[in-house]
């Protein structure tokens, strides 16, 4: 297998169909239809893989195809959620604009194996030129016979459509996104029913997220058990991983699970010069922070993470060097969960808008000492009691930080000032 | 009314949905309103509801949901500066500051002449290239300094 599975840059000019073919491109999906795999077998494929919803939650992708009904007629649709703006990563973006046609024949291949039709794209609404990308390459691969009727000539019928978001975080929820794709306000369905029974317009539906579906061609053309051994037991393959914030080289970095932080920092260029690490949130900014000395012993994977206090999420690293004040910087997070909050349950409403004006009050020099407890009370209050997870994601950057740093927030409100 | 442009636009992304499913062009009826006049008036909201079959009521609740939509005239060219975490470790506070002393406005003004105006932003997916700002919602620039800014600006100033 080569070095970069999924991860290309503008100079690999993978955009255009041409070229994607050149490089072994759709060998995969016509794999799958010239040689009829069945449904059974291609789950069995994925499942072996070890491959794990790339979006943040890590569930296992081929457990959730096995969930579609394989014998119902009517119409079902299959959804990628490219609504990423969870704070920290950006790595759907570059498989948009720079390999849109893996994400195609991984979304073709995941068609074929559910039986269906029609599919969305839900491309964030910031990233108009990735969407303009995945337009244009949508309309090259129907014209060349990769989408549309009678795929590759033979007897497969499979389109897809990009749908632009507008700046809701909380569309990346795969029942809000739903709810936004039927041009409603973005806000979570109760589950169950799950989507693969009740989903968009009511009708059966896999969602997964971009970086899901871009793994599954090198699944299907190398094998799930080779894609598996990339990586290390129960993460299985490669990932991407975005790292932000002070280091000297931020980027998008394709690695196998398991890999040391250690080695990620050191890609990017380690943190920026003069200044020491101090703390990192590891996989988006809803995961707990962890301080740099548990940091630099980590690996990349689910369990490793959970092992340290905190996980792989969507597997996107923001790095804080030693002129961090972690009281502005949870205020900033404690903000945007509260602006986000979709208003559809109490805790979460209410909740995240008291967390951040008493963190507000705290950087601004008003806290109490009552605060801190008064702010773990509050997150046990919201956690655990809303139809969806954006309540938990609010809450646990606070217990991270209250758990690691609280020193420094008890220095704010006896000083009324920073400890940086 | 609904300029013959937008109706173009409109019919366009209908066929992407179910042709009993006209309500989930409504996203991209008022960004196309948006692009066109800089921003959505109740009337326009009123039109789109007309055009897709649906209760005003239920446009409104998506315009007044989504951050990206302009509810009151902004600039002619609306920068919108994200400040969420990982721009804030990279300055977008000196980014505002310094379109503050450039532009001599703040978040969610307008300039007299109308040329510019300035929103905050939440998390734009392109952390990497932190700080940053879209313009108009369909160019994001990054990897900001005073002086691209004032390369940015010259630019739009020219136009």
């Amino acid at each position: 297998m080569s070095a970069q599975i999924i991860l290309a840059t503008a100079n690999d000019g993978l955009a255009k169909l041409d070229n994607y073919i050149k490089a072994g491109g759709y060998q995969a999906l016509r794999k799958v239809l010239t040689e009829k795999i069945s449904p059974e077998a291609i789950i069995a494929e994925v499942k072996a893989s070890g491959l794990r919803g790339r979006g943040g939650a890590g569930f296992p992708t081929g457990l959730k195809w096995s969930f579609m009904p394989r014998n119902y007629d009517g119409v079902k649709y299959l959804v990628c959620n490219s609504d990423e703006g969870e704070p920290g990563t950006c790595k759907d973006r570059d498989i948009l604009r720079y390999n849109p046609h893996l994400l195609i024949e991984g979304m073709a291949i995941a068609a074929y194996t559910m039986g269906v039709k029609t599919g969305y794209n839900y491309v964030h609404g910031e990233i108009f030129e990735a969407y303009e990308v995945m337009e244009a390459a949508c309309e090259e691969a129907r014209k060349a016979g990769y989408l549309g009727k009678n795929i590759l000539g033979l007897d497969f019928e499979f389109d897809l459509h990009n749908h632009m978001g507008y700046g809701a975080y909380v569309c990346g929820e795969e029942t809000a996104l739903l709810e936004s794709i039927e041009g409603k306000k973005g806000q979570p369905r109760y589950k169950p029913p799950f989507p693969a029974s009740f989903g968009l317009y009511g009708k059966p539906t896999t969602i997964n997220n971009t970086e899901t579906f871009a793994s599954i061609p090198c699944i299907i053309r190398e094998g799930g058990q080779k894609f598996a051994d990339l990586g290390v037991p129960n993460s299985g393959g490669i990932k991407l991983f975005s790292i932000s914030g002070h280091v000297n080289n931020p980027g998008n970095f394709e690695l196998p699970m398991g890999t040391p932080f250690k080695k990620l920092l050191e890609l990017a260029g380690g943190v920026r010069k003069g200044h020491k690490l101090k703390a990192v949130i590891p996989g988006g900014s809803s995961m707990p922070v962890l301080p740099a000395e548990i940091m630099m012993d980590v690996n990349l994977d689910y369990d490793s993470l959970q092992k340290a206090g905190s996980y792989l999420g969507s597997g996107a690293v923001i790095v804080m060097d030693d002129t961090t004040c972690m009281v502005k910087a949870l205020e900033r997070l404690s903000y945007f969960y509260y602006e986000e909050s979709c208003g559809q349950c109490t805790p979460c409403r209410e909740g995240t808008g008291w967390l951040y004006r008493i963190i507000h009050r705290i950087e601004h020099g008003e806290g109490k000492p009552e605060d801190l407890d008064l702010l773990l009370d509050l997150c046990n209050n919201i956690a655990g009691r809303t139809v969806c997870a954006l309540g938990d994601a609010a809450a646990w950057p606070v217990q991270g930080m209250l758990k690691h740093f609280r020193k420094e927030f008890e220095y704010h409100i006896e000083h009324k000032r920073c400890l940086v | 009314m609904l300029s013959q442009q937008i109706i173009t636009l409109i019919e366009k992304e209908l066929k992407k949905y179910p042709a009993d499913q006209r309500q989930s062009a409504v996203m991209a009826a008022l960004r196309f309103v948006q692009d066109e006049k800089g921003w959505i008036a109740p009337e326009d909201m009123a039109d789109i509801a007309v055009y897709l079959g649906m209760p005003q009521m239920a446009v409104f609740e998506v315009a007044t949901f989504y951050h990206m939509y302009n509810l009151k005239p902004m600039g002619k060219y609306t920068l919108t500066v994200c400040t969420n975490l990982s721009c804030q470790l990279c300055g977008s506070g000196d980014t505002l500051e310094h379109l503050h002393k450039k532009l001599g406005i703040s978040l969610g003004e307008v300039t007299v002449d109308g040329k510019y105006g300035i929103r905050e932003g939440e998390c734009m997916g392109a952390c990497v290239d932190a700080p940053m700002f879209s313009i108009n919602n369909k160019q994001l620039c990054g990897r900001l300094t005073n002086e691209k800014i004032d390369q940015i600006l010259a630019e739009l100033d020219k136009q």
